[in-house]
Order: structure tokens, then C-alpha cells, then sequence
């Protein structure tokens, strides 16, 4: 008797609520995803067992990587005004569209004099490898550090806060060119950065 | 998604009125469609939660550009170990003075990682927090220092290592210099040949 009523009891459950929820989820999960946007300058960084995550606002990126520095502020009035700023310090003249596509450029690395070139592309064709030859950052001509200057002062009038830096630089890339990098903002009193890495399993010390 | 009327509902109890046309089931087999809905799910959570990229703090001493104001401040040479990095990912390590090196603690080549130079640094970290403790004037939060040197051909990834390092061992003080003394200058020569 109580075999045959075993066999007699539907396998299949009911799944639309499963597959309800399953698919709020993913819906939530695919809103809230940023889209990762191509970089101009693709590095590798090197890993480390440090857990604390990137601020997400009042950032400043330096990328270095092939002897080549590029930079990226984070917010889209900061961008604006950061490059009012710079272009009033280097006399070149932004329009109102210049900037606000500007404001969509996560990242770049070209002379402010080659700016207006960059702004015009298409995304696509800026991010090609080799393009943009990084920011000039020797003593002679040294506007990474303006850019730096220029960013600081941009977020303080947006933000009211001081911007924090991050370098991100790759893992071959010599000691010197990461240490020059770090004179650039220790010139300017910024005596506390991060520095973007990778993850790696923390191992157990004893 | 409400339920789709399905024969055995319907049909089941209260009799039947549409009999025939309705006995058809129109349950819709879920399961594939759920098993890919959690997939994506699964994805797009990890990719989410991963692609923050992890940032390490450093903070750098002030740089006083008036070479006259500097101010050497003076510190036990048995409590400080010197860490110079090299090319090709060689690193070697001092405890005390070149010169005069501490018991144990002459210029040794290391590699970086669990087995070379973490070791090393452990034990100094217990043993010279062992010996602050028996000096008269200690404060606390004194142990060991140890003094990073990169040299002009280490790269990013070796100084970030050893910062690791620093973190995992939890040294109390670590300082960046990037000053070489004459017979540390032939040290690193010497690793960097």
C-alpha cells in the first residue's frame, strides 16, 4: 500500500516562484553592475592580502605603466571643473560641449595641448593602445603635477573635501618611475596615498 | 507569474464544466530556465563583489626640502633590519649595521614569500619585542623597524610584496629610504650583478 502511494505523488514542484525570485535577483544584480570601460592604459597590477577597498568618490587615479602617466579623477563636475582650471593655467580654451564630453573620460594621458584631439574621438578609438603618449611629467614640462594641482582644487570647490590619490601602477614597472610619481604628489604635500592591488588569499601567519 | 490553470485543479473536484479542451497541461516545465537564472545570478554577484579593486594605504614621512632643518633622529641599531630589493625579484636583509650586524642577522639573500624572508622577519618581530621590553625607557608600540631600500632596478611588484609583508607580519615600523650608505651601495651591487 504505502509503496504504491509513494509512486502516485508528483515529482515536479511548483518552480514560478523560484524562478520569480531568481529573476528579481538577476535583474538587481544586472541594474547595480558597472560595466567595466575599456582602458587606455591596461596594467597589471600586483597582489596583496590587503582587504580595504578604493574609496569610490574624491579619487584622483594615477595609472603608471611604460614609463607613461595617466590620470582620471572621479566625478563628473570634478572632471568639469578640474578642466576650467587647467585651462585657464595653460591658456587653452574648453567649449561647453568639449567639457562635457570630457566629463565622460574616465582616464587619459595626453599633453593639454592634445586634449581637444582626444576629447573629439569616439570612445572606442581612444582607448587604442598606443595612442595617447601619458601626461608630461619631467621637470621641464611637468603638468601631471598641475593636473594634480588643478584636481585638488576643483574637488574642494565641488565637494568641499580633499581629494585622496591612488596610484596604480604595474607590476614590472621599475622602482624609479613609481618613485618619481610619489615625488610629484609629496611635492605637494600629499603624504598618504593608496595603492591599487589586486587580491590574494591571505595566508595563515603562524 | 500566477498559476496557470492545469487539469488536475480544475478538473479535480467541482466537477467539470469546459471539460475536454481544458484537460490539456499547460505547465511549463521551469527548471532549465531557473538552473540558468541562478547562474547569471551567480555571475553577476561575484563579478560585482570582485571588481572593486583592493587599495593598500601608505603614508610617507614629510619631505623637508631644506637639507639644514632635517633633523636625524637616532635609533637602536638593534632594533631596525634593512630589507634591500633587488632585480629579478632578489631581495637580501641585514639585521643591526652592514658593519657591524647583530647576531644572526648578517647580510643574507632571501626570496620573497612564506618560506624566505617572512620568516625572518617573524623572528625578529618576536625577538626584538622581547628585548624592547627589557630596556628601561621603553614606551609602548616599540619593536621592530625595518627599513625598506629599493633599488633603482626592483620593480613595483617587489615593493608592494614586501609592504605585504610588513602588513602580514604586522611590523610596528616600516619606513621607505631610499638613501644608501657606501657599504650597503656595494650590497646592492653585489645582489644586483
Amino acid at each position: 500500500m504505502a509503496k504504491l502511494k509513494m509512486s502516485k505523488k508528483s515529482t515536479s514542484i511548483d518552480m514560478t516562484a523560484m524562478c520569480d525570485v531568481a529573476f528579481l535577483l538577476l535583474t538587481f544584480f544586472i541594474l547595480t553592475a558597472t560595466a567595466k570601460v575599456p582602458e587606455p592604459l591596461p596594467v597589471d597590477t600586483p597582489s596583496s592580502t590587503v582587504q580595504t577597498k578604493l574609496p569610490e568618490n574624491d579619487l584622483a587615479m594615477l595609472t603608471v605603466g611604460k614609463k607613461k602617466v595617466f590620470f582620471g579623477v572621479k566625478g563628473r563636475e570634478v572632471r568639469i571643473r578640474t578642466l576650467e582650471l587647467m585651462g585657464e593655467m595653460h591658456n587653452v580654451k574648453f567649449t561647453d560641449a568639449e567639457k562635457k564630453e570630457f566629463a565622460l573620460i574616465d582616464e587619459f594621458g595626453v599633453p593639454i595641448e592634445a586634449l581637444k584631439q582626444i576629447i573629439a574621438m569616439k570612445g572606442a578609438d581612444r582607448n587604442k593602445e598606443g595612442l595617447q603618449p601619458g601626461i608630461p611629467y619631467d621637470s621641464i614640462n611637468n603638468q601631471l603635477k598641475d593636473w594634480i594641482y588643478t584636481a585638488r582644487q576643483a574637488n574642494i570647490d565641488v565637494a568641499q573635501k580633499e581629494l585622496n590619490f591612488a596610484i596604480k601602477g604595474d607590476a614590472l614597472e621599475e622602482y624609479p618611475q613609481i618613485k618619481r610619481v610619489m615625488d610629484i604628489l609629496q611635492d605637494q604635500k600629499i603624504n598618504s596615498f593608496n595603492l591599487v592591488t589586486g587580491l590574494r588569499a591571505k595566508p595563515k601567519t603562524n | 507569474m500566477a498559476e496557470l490553470s492545469s487539469g488536475d485543479d480544475s478538473g479535480g473536484k467541482k466537477g467539470s464544466k469546459k471539460v475536454r479542451s481544458k484537460k490539456q497541461n499547460s505547465k511549463v516545465d521551469l527548471t532549465a530556465m531557473v538552473d540558468l537564472a541562478f547562474l547569471l545570478i551567480t555571475f553577476f554577484m561575484l563579478t560585482t563583489s570582485l571588481s572593486k579593486p583592493q587599495s593598500m594605504d601608505l603614508g610617507l614621512p614629510d619631505k623637508e626640502e631644506d637639507t639644514t632643518k632635517r633633523v636625524d633622529i637616532k635609533v637602536d641599531q638593534k632594533r631596525t633590519m634593512t630589507i634591500i630589493l633587488g632585480d629579478n625579484d632578489k631581495v637580501t636583509w641585514f639585521h643591526g649595521l652592514v658593519e657591524a650586524p647583530e647576531p644572526g642577522g648578517k647580510p643574507t639573500d632571501a626570496t620573497y614569500g612564506k618560506d624566505g624572508i617572512r620568516k625572518e622577519i617573524l623572528k625578529r618581530v618576536k625577538s626584538v619585542e622581547e628585548y624592547c621590553k627589557t630596556r628601561p625607557n621603553n614606551k609602548k608600540g616599540d619593536g621592530l623597524i625595518v627599513i625598506i631600500k629599493p633599488t633603482k632596478k626592483s620593480n613595483y611588484r617587489n615593493l608592494v610584496d614586501i609592504l605585504d609583508e610588513m602588513a602580514i607580519c604586522s611590523v610596528p615600523t616600516y619606513a621607505i629610504v631610499n638613501e644608501f650608505s657606501d657599504p650597503e651601495k656595494a650590497l646592492a651591487d653585489k645582489l644586483n650583478q
